[in-house]
């Protein structure tokens, strides 16, 4: 097996995913996945002063129950890899500031999650460190007031739009299974016919390959209009990892997106049946699953922690009860800054891809 | 870039256009006459009721404590927040009438209290209405200024 291939690379060590962790706030967790967030807030500033101060919280709080989750001390992690929206990811950086271990600051706007897992499982597989942790969060308060207006102001918003979701997720990677939940090991990596369902024990995951995104721009300046914005890049972002990789949509149990939306999802199966790729009923959108169709939220979830929190719930969920084996998880984000928006700059855009498989 | 890709982002923009869900006209007319319109007859009922309590109040007194009635009220909504939930379905209807400055200042007064008093509140709480101050403020010295030139020069 080539290791690389363009914008792909293939993790022949694969990387294993050895804990996580999602918290969602009350709106997220009274949504159509409910039964799948385990960790719902009741109130969405957390006791905090400041949404500021409880996105931190709930990062943190991603962070240190997934590195529990993974049955390994703080001091075996190796290096956090973390990023979120706040101008200077400022939130990762809190997180970082409790946490004694290398850190390295991420920014893919809502493409976070997707990018920390691939460079996480390529810095494992190469060897370099044993245990990664990957972060992203996001929370709509912040994110309103960052890239929007005030929170009481009443205006209305485009039908096109976009909800932030308010959540925080945690993977932690390793190289070996040892540290991880004992009765998670499968027999053999390779042999993934196995060790899923059957004899009752939990499938491993573990991240077999990633395809970097480039930078994508088909000059969307309407920054309500993100799954617009976005869903070329995670078109070409597709089709360079089924160029790459020789696979076609088919092989895949499941490929999600992760924060297009409603309209993002339905323009992103259009470009791709442009170039002879039909998403079938195996493709979903992560912003599209995460709140029930309503006024308020548009087109569904945007923001870090939406695919993130699917990702480490949901999806992952049903790889280990077997459900899925093989999953192409592609994190959408809309590199933009409300500042260069108002200059009447357009929004570029980014797609990371990884893949999982149980 | 912007030559090599301008013809396949002037298509996809177009395609985007068509795609997208627009606003529907009739029904955000609807709403923004229905509770814009429920929101005015509020303010005219102060204006009719309060000369009648209190005994003596000129129409001009009864007319400024109606104004200040209508905003209190809504910037006790936008504080309870209630403002910002009628706003999404009434639209205009409560953003043009004078609920809607006095939502526009209480917003970020609220949401930038966490950064202190002066560079929080101070400094943010006419991001909103600022440029709705600037502009009235501008195009009312170009009426003056219109007003002079008609009245004071022309028809002297």
């Amino acid at each position: 097996m080539r290791e690389r291939l363009n914008q792909t690379i293939q993790f022949p060590n694969r990387p294993k995913v050895i804990g996580r962790h999602a918290v969602v706030g009350p709106k997220e967790g009274g949504g159509p996945l409910k039964e799948y967030f385990k960790d719902v807030l009741k109130d969405d500033k957390w006791g905090e002063k400041t949404f500021e101060k409880a996105e931190k919280k709930i990062m943190e709080h991603a962070v240190f129950a997934a590195i529990e989750n993974a049955k390994v001390s703080l001091d075996e992690v190796d290096v956090l890899f973390s990023g979120d929206l706040l101008n200077q990811i400022i939130s990762s950086s809190f997180v970082a500031r409790r946490f004694n271990t290398s850190y390295i600051g991420l920014y893919g706007a809502c493409s976070t999650m997707a990018e920390s897992l691939a460079l996480g499982a390529s810095i494992v597989n190469a060897g370099y460190f044993k245990t990664v942790a990957c972060a992203t969060g996001s929370h709509f308060s912040t994110a309103e007031r960052q890239y929007r207006g005030p929170l009481e102001l009443g205006n209305q918003r485009p039908p096109y739009a976009q909800w932030t979701v308010t959540a925080a997720a945690c993977t932690v990677l390793s190289s070996s299974e040892e540290n991880g939940n004992a009765n998670k090991i499968g027999k053999n990596s390779g042999a993934n016919e196995k060790n899923t369902v059957g004899n009752g024990k939990p499938a491993q995951i573990a991240v077999t390959g990633a395809t970097f995104g480039k930078v994508v721009d088909y000059g969307v300046t309407d920054i309500n209009n993100m799954g617009a914005a976005m869903a070329p890049a995670a078109m070409k972002t597709l089709v360079a990892h089924f160029e790459d990789t020789g696979r076609n949509a088919d092989d895949y149990d499941l490929i999600a997106t992760g924060d297009l939306g409603k309209l993002g999802s339905d323009i992103l199966r259009d470009l791709c049946g442009e170039k002879g790729i039909n998403l079938g009923p195996n493709y979903h959108d992560c912003g599209a699953m995460i709140f029930p169709f309503s006024d308020s939220v548009c087109q569904g979830g945007s923001g870090c922690g939406c695919g993130a929190a699917i990702l480490n719930t949901y999806i992952m969920d049903k790889m280990e009860a077997g459900a899925f084996k093989k999953v192409l998880f592609i994190a959408t984000g809309a590199l933009m800054s409300p500042t260069t928006a108002y200059q009447g700059e357009s929004i570029p855009s980014i797609a990371h891809a990884v893949v999982l498989e149980a | 870039m912007q030559n090599e890709f301008a013809e396949r982002n002037k298509r996809y923009l177009e395609y985007v256009e068509i795609k997208s869900p627009k606003t529907s006209p009739w029904k955000s007319l609807f709403f923004a006459f229905l509770i814009g319109g429920l929101i005015c007859c509020m303010s005219q009922a102060f204006t009719d009721i309060l000369p009648l309590i209190f005994k003596g109040m000129t129409l001009e007194d009864a007319k400024t404590w109606s104004l200040m009635l209508t905003v209190t009220l809504a910037i006790l909504l936008t504080a309870i927040g209630v403002f910002d939930d009628i706003g999404h379905i009434a639209g205009a209807g409560t953003f043009l009438p004078i609920t809607g400055f006095a939502n526009s200042i209480a917003s970020p007064a609220i949401e930038y209290k966490a950064e202190g008093l002066t560079f929080g509140v101070g400094a943010k709480m006419f991001y909103v209405a600022g440029p709705v101050i600037v502009n009235g403020v501008v195009y009312s010295i170009l009426g003056a200024l219109l007003n002079y030139l008609i009245y004071g020069v022309i028809f002297k």
